[in-house]
């Protein structure tokens, strides 16, 4: 396959930035997205210039390292897949492919398409925990019977990889369904429901003060999400934020 | 957590963003419900809008409040838009929103601005007159003149064309709003799929019996 790919550079956090055009040719369509940007890597250090900065780790679809909004989607055209699991056949040869990193106010970029997540951090140690007297004398939670449904959902929640995928495909940059996932894996089970109320109250107001967008429910997000994490967490989250609300 | 905090919250905004918007949805009801009894009885609708324009509490308690509600719904949308636009500096070189969502959710501050301007223009056409004739030149009730004001309003194609076209917008914002203030309120189950889909039905129906009351006037005058 012969690509033009367009490119964000961008030197460090200071630097302006621009996109910057890249012919490549020799793509196989069975090469993954990453491993297409390693062979663009080696012909760059070859020709003597800077490589372009990316995140990645596992390569899997379970780290959430990986991030790249690719011709106007996050993790690219592909459906329920992260950068790392995104193949080239999905394109076709010829095509102009825009590579960009996720935008955000809350996700500054580093260097090319790097950028900083360290907010979802921040919204975690906020309230995305539970806190259990480890001593000894620790129940074992297997021991404690939960609904199948509520256990099935809280799973399912738990499956968020923080990726960010969400707020660089929401319009408005919103959170939300990132911090509801993360609510509703503690919320859903009876082990989360003791710090509920100021998990629920901290971590908002966490993502508040992280610059995120308001939740406009246009549910881009959820599409989006290589998880698949539905919008039912953010309604949940809703409500949990609301009963919190009135309880102070 | 401090109550200034909690005021502030986006989820406590887009929730009074949702309420104000289900607020305006009951009151486009009973509008187009009032509307359309001019396309059947010109005595009614007289008879109906001159309860309406002369009845203490819906003079001076409820218009007061839709007054409010409106205003709220409009300046909220333009803060949360505000907000929503200083989350991303930085604009993507190339976004595929309609790879993702409906044209509807992405443009609701467009479609809420087309009603702004209407609402600019029905309120030239119809309230600036009332409170003239009613507050300003003091006029007596006249039970019988309603009939002829709507029909006169319509007599201009031109509009009657941009009523039509603001109808359709109302449509748009609708077909969004009333599941999209569902899920802000944190309604997402069973139920909420069915009112989901009332709401579909209704930002068919109400903004279409708009359209028809419209053309009915323009053209059967």
């Amino acid at each position: 396959m012969k690509l033009t790919l367009k490119i964000w550079r961008q030197k460090n956090a200071e630097d302006k930035g621009a996109i910057v055009d890249y012919p490549i040719d020799g793509i196989e369509p069975d090469m993954s997205f990453l491993e297409m940007l390693d062979v663009l890597n080696e012909q760059l250090i070859n020709k003597g210039e800077e490589p372009v900065a990316f995140d990645h780790d596992c390569r899997e679809g379970i780290c959430g390292m990986c991030s790249l909004f690719i011709n106007g989607e996050a993790h690219g055209p592909d459906r329920g897949v992260t950068t790392c699991q995104l193949h080239m056949r999905m394109f076709k040869d010829g095509d102009t492919i825009f590579i960009e990193p996720f935008r955000a106010k809350a996700f500054p970029v580093i260097k090319d398409l790097v950028v900083d997540r360290s907010s979802f951090d921040r919204i975690q140690h906020a309230g995305g925990f539970i806190s259990v007297n480890t001593s000894g004398n620790t129940i074992d939670a297997n021991t404690i019977p939960i609904n199948k449904h509520d256990a099935d959902m809280a799973f399912d929640a738990a499956t968020c990889i923080g990726c960010g995928a969400c707020v660089a495909t929401c319009k408005n940059s919103s959170a939300m369904l990132f911090v509801s996932a993360k609510v509703s894996q503690y919320a859903l089970l009876p082990q989360g429901r003791i710090e509920a109320t100021d998990r629920v109250l901290n971590m908002v107001h966490q993502m508040d003060a992280e610059g995120f967008g308001n939740c406009t429910n246009t549910g881009a997000c959820e599409v989006e999400c290589p998880k698949g994490i539905s919008l039912e967490n953010i309604a949940r989250m809703n409500r949990e934020y609301l009963s919190a609300s009135l309880k102070g | 957590m401090a109550q200034s905090a909690l005021l502030n919250a986006s989820i406590l905004k887009k929730v009074a963003m949702a309420l104000s918007g289900i607020f305006l949805i009951t009151f486009l009801a009973l509008h187009v419900s009032l509307n359309f009894i001019s396309i059947i009885s010109e005595e009614v609708f007289n008879q109906a809008s001159h309860f309406m324009g002369y009845n203490p509490l819906i003079q001076y308690v409820m218009q007061p409040v839709l007054a409010i509600g409106v205003i709220f719904h409009f300046v909220m949308g333009f803060i949360l838009t505000l907000q929503n636009s200083a989350a991303r500096p930085i604009a993507y070189a190339k976004y595929n929103g309609a790879a993702n969502a409906s044209w509807t959710s992405r443009n609701m501050i467009i479609s809420g601005l087309v009603i702004l301007a209407f609402l600019g223009l029905h309120f030239y056409d119809f309230w600036i007159p009332e409170v003239a004739y009613k507050y300003v030149a003091g006029t007596a009730p006249d039970a019988t003149r309603y009939y002829g004001e709507l029909v006169h309003k319509f007599h201009d194609p031109i509009r009657t064309g941009l009523y039509c076209i603001s109808f359709v917008l109302l449509g748009f914002h609708l077909w969004h709003g009333f599941s999209s203030s569902l899920q802000s309120m944190g309604m997402n189950n069973k139920y909420s799929r069915s009112l989901s889909r009332f709401g579909y039905g209704f930002a068919v129906v109400v903004p279409a019996l708009f359209v028809i009351i419209a053309l009915f006037h323009h053209f059967n005058n």
